[in-house]
């Protein structure tokens, strides 16, 4: 096994769509890739992620040694150890066999270092999901090939489509127990495809793999799937692309204001969006305030510019009134400011979301009380969104969000860090959503508000409608929209 | 004022270690924004010395907002001791030493009471001491996912019950990078900015960033004992040998710094960066494996954990 070295070809496997041709330099080069493991216990998933581990050499030899000490008796028919005991730390799980909770996992191949977000595949999934997804890049779903698609793994999708995952790989497992049916996998990869599409995800790969025995996650399985050209899972991964798609202009939340004296004063914050550099324009928000950049500080430098991700202190060219929780953004592309906002949230808590009750959202570093209003609610199982006033533990809804004071957002589609927020009980103190702004909400754009509910005409520039049906929420309801031009426009 | 530069002719950081640095300021600066007496542990070692590093990047050009408090366990290898001083000079850091006051009037000592009871009394008593007396809610720690499964489920901001206590299994959940800093009078977090480097990542930063190191960390000749399977450094009177232990210098260095007599060495020929970090990547065991402390027990470090230790 260690004596193989890895293939790093780029092949033109035909389940790829849409794989960026140029992938980030090799080795060290790019940020660690972030990815969430979906199925079950049954699908062999701890053993993936092991084998992942075990193949990469992210397993050390105490730690296989401590291993073979607890698993004794359960080391696999390969003379290797269980790898569902390296996994499930917690002693807890040990006695119960479960995972209950969300773990990360970091393993490097020769290009590129990932951390994989492992969570459980059926006990309270939706919750551990959506933590595991909001910070992912991509979803690597797990199947039997035996057994093919399952409800599970459609709700899987769902919920990673949902939190803006936009790669998805498809591992067909167990494969080599199929007796490395090439049709039965194709037909599978087929069925996974169009529910992919009907989530919005284009970007797929479905690979074959035998994780207990080590095909196609590492090394290559060509002696036994001759008929597979794809790539492994490691090198589907070493090729997958950084959710940056932040298309908003520059944002900063406000984290501290530094003083440290002698008339220097800063703003200290990760750009959240876009890029800014000295002489820039810039708009203090919720005040309206504007300001040019003066100078962006650093302990190595001051810089002569800033990009997204980068931990910054700002200095603006005159003295103005900025807190923690204000933002900075960019003078000619705003964020969304307002009181009423509408959004998409994830229930994380055993007691749900209570229609009227006020929370604390937070947002970036801005904190404040909303009352949430829960107007719909995902049926998993059917895909559809039915009206609902209350959303129970692991519930997926649409919420309205009103303010007492002025909130600022981008939409997530548009800014994952700056259309992102929690909820947090305002008694327990505990964060019990998670949510997605969809967009600003006026008086007359309420539903409830129209004559016949049932059915409404809205009218858009043609390059938002165009952009409204690439949303996943479009893509959701495309029975349902009706697109026509100008000229039969009902009025 | 003047803005000092410090990375002038330094060559910038990769986009792996820049991503990791970014999410560690952001996570010093938001909790020092919200909580009202943050702290930050300090162990002098190689995580340390990098969290140290880190902070004073998130601050600059302000000074740390916070004090850092090291848990002296009297039973430091003495190069530990020296170094911090060292830091604390160049810095100008706020350090508060701790050693727990029962422990030294009952003369407890890792041979005396065996490394569980030892690590219980000096390390997590002590620190439990620390944080009460300076009534500290929020505590940062060097600890990261990669070093032990169950630190792999900690989330970056970790909830302590007023008697410090974890509950693996209920924790918050934590989505996006926004962290619920809410908590109720006398509860704390211990955050932890390092959740997401490993072990090569540390060194690789330390190389890059140029970050000073207890020389211990590099190999040289040292004279070591053989005990319970580990090289243990021979050097401090206190060591009092067994009838068959026989003392004998060797090359070796450290993969972690801890109390001497439960730290064990590694034979090493590593005496530069690059060196070691070579070393590292053609490694196969682990850098706990020298640390006695995981390993007496099942389950050590989360039961550790539960009852308070970092």
């Amino acid at each position: 096994m260690t004596g193989q070295t890895l293939s790093h070809n780029l092949l033109p496997g035909e389940d790829i769509l849409d794989i960026d041709p140029h992938p980030q330099t090799a080795g060290r080069q790019a940020r660690p890739l972030r990815f969430i493991t979906c199925g079950s216990v049954d699908d062999g998933k701890s053993t993936l992620i092991g084998r992942l581990l075990w193949d990469t050499k992210a397993v050390k030899e105490d730690q296989a040694a401590a291993l073979r000490r607890d698993s004794t008796g359960k080391q696999n028919e390969l003379g290797l150890p269980d790898f569902a005991l390296l996994l499930d730390g917690l002693q807890a799980e040990r006695e119960q066999g479960i995972t209950i909770d969300v773990a990360y996992r970091y393993f490097s191949s020769d290009r590129r270092s990932f951390i994989v977000a492992d969570t459980p595949g059926h006990v309270q999934y939706t919750r551990n999901m959506a933590t595991g997804a909001s910070t992912a890049d991509l979803a690597v779903l797990l199947v039997d090939a035996r057994a093919g698609i399952l409800e599970q793994t459609r709700r899987h999708a769902t919920i990673a489509a949902l939190m803006g995952i936009r790669q998805f790989v498809l591992a067909v497992n167990k494969i080599d127990l199929s007796n490395y049916d090439e049709a039965g996998f194709q037909a599978i990869a087929r069925s996974f495809r169009e529910i992919a599409l009907s989530l919005g995800v284009r970007q797929v790969t479905a690979i074959p793999v035998s994780a207990l025995k080590g095909e196609n996650i590492v090394l290559r399985g060509d002696d036994v799937m001759p008929w597979y050209s794809g790539p492994t899972l490691v090198e589907a991964l070493e090729k997958a692309t950084q959710r940056t798609g932040q298309t908003t202009g520059f944002r900063l939340p406000v984290q501290r204001v530094s003083r440290p004296g002698e008339g220097f004063r800063g703003y200290q914050g990760t750009v959240a969006g876009g890029s800014i550099k000295p002489g820039d324009s810039v708009v203090v928000l919720p005040s309206g305030v504007e300001a040019n950049v003066k100078a962006i500080v650093t302990y190595d430098l001051v810089r002569n510019a800033a990009v997204h991700g980068d931990a910054i202190t700002l200095v603006l060219d005159r003295p103005v009134d900025v807190a923690r929780g204000d933002m900075i953004a960019a003078i000619d592309q705003r964020p969304m400011t307002g009181r009423a906002f509408t959004a998409r949230l994830v229930a994380l808590s055993p007691d749900g979301i209570v229609p009227g009750k006020r929370y604390w959202l937070k947002a970036g570093s801005r904190r404040q009380r909303v009352m949430v209003r829960p107007t719909s609610a995902l049926d998993l199982s059917t895909g559809n969104w039915d009206d609902a006033t209350f959303l129970p533990v692991n519930g997926i809804g649409v919420v309205e969000l009103d303010f007492e004071d002025t909130a600022i957002f981008d939409a997530y589609e548009t800014n994952r860090d700056t259309g992102a927020f929690i909820l947090i009980d305002p008694e327990t103190f505990n964060t019990v959503a998670g949510g997605m702004i969809d967009g600003k909400r006026s008086k007359s754009g309420r539903f409830d508000a129209l004559p016949d509910a049932d059915r409404a005409t809205i009218t858009l520039p043609a390059r938002l409608i165009e952009a409204f049906l690439k949303t996943e929420f479009a893509r959701a309801h495309a029975g349902e929209i009706k697109v026509a031009g100008p000229e039969e426009t009902e009025e | 004022m003047n803005v000092i530069e410090h990375g002038r002719g330094k060559p910038p950081l990769d986009p792996h270690l820049k991503a990791l640095e970014n999410e560690a300021i952001h996570i010093f600066r938001e909790v020092a924004a919200e909580f009202e007496r943050p702290v930050m542990l300090y162990s002098i070692g190689k995580d340390s010395s990098v969290l140290l590093h880190l902070a004073l990047k998130a601050f600059h050009p302000g000074k740390l907002p916070f004090p850092l408090v090291h848990i002296d366990t009297g039973w430091k290898f003495p190069e530990m001791i020296a170094f911090r001083d060292q830091v604390v000079a160049k810095h100008g850091l706020d350090l508060i030493a701790h050693t727990n006051p029962d422990g030294l009037r009952d003369q407890v000592t890792p041979f005396s009471h065996g490394s569980a009871r030892y690590t219980d009394i000096m390390k997590t008593q002590a620190l439990k001491q620390a944080l009460d007396i300076g009534k500290y809610d929020a505590a940062f720690g060097g600890a990261r996912r990669d070093e032990e499964a169950s630190r792999a489920k900690e989330r970056i901001y970790s909830f302590r019950t007023s008697d410090h206590a974890w509950d693996p299994r209920n924790q918050r959940p934590e989505l996006w990078s926004i962290y619920n800093g809410m908590i109720h009078a006398g509860e704390s977090v211990r955050a932890f900015p390092l959740s997401n480097w490993t072990e090569v990542d540390i060194w690789r930063y330390i190389q890059a960033e140029r970050i000073d190191l207890v020389p211990l960390y590099f190999a040289a000749r040292r004279k070591i004992v053989e005990r319970d399977g580990m090289m243990i450094l021979a050097e401090d009177k206190r060591l009092e040998l067994l009838p068959d232990e026989i003392v004998r210098e060797e090359m070796v260095r450290f993969r972690t710094l801890g109390c001497f007599p439960l730290t064990g060495a590694v034979p090493s020929s590593a005496t530069t960066l690059d060196e070691v970090i070579t070393e590292l990547e053609i490694a196969t065991v682990s850098e706990r494996q020298g640390r006695a402390i995981d390993r007496d027990q099942s389950g050590s470090m989360e039961k550790k954990k539960r009852e308070g230790y970092f």
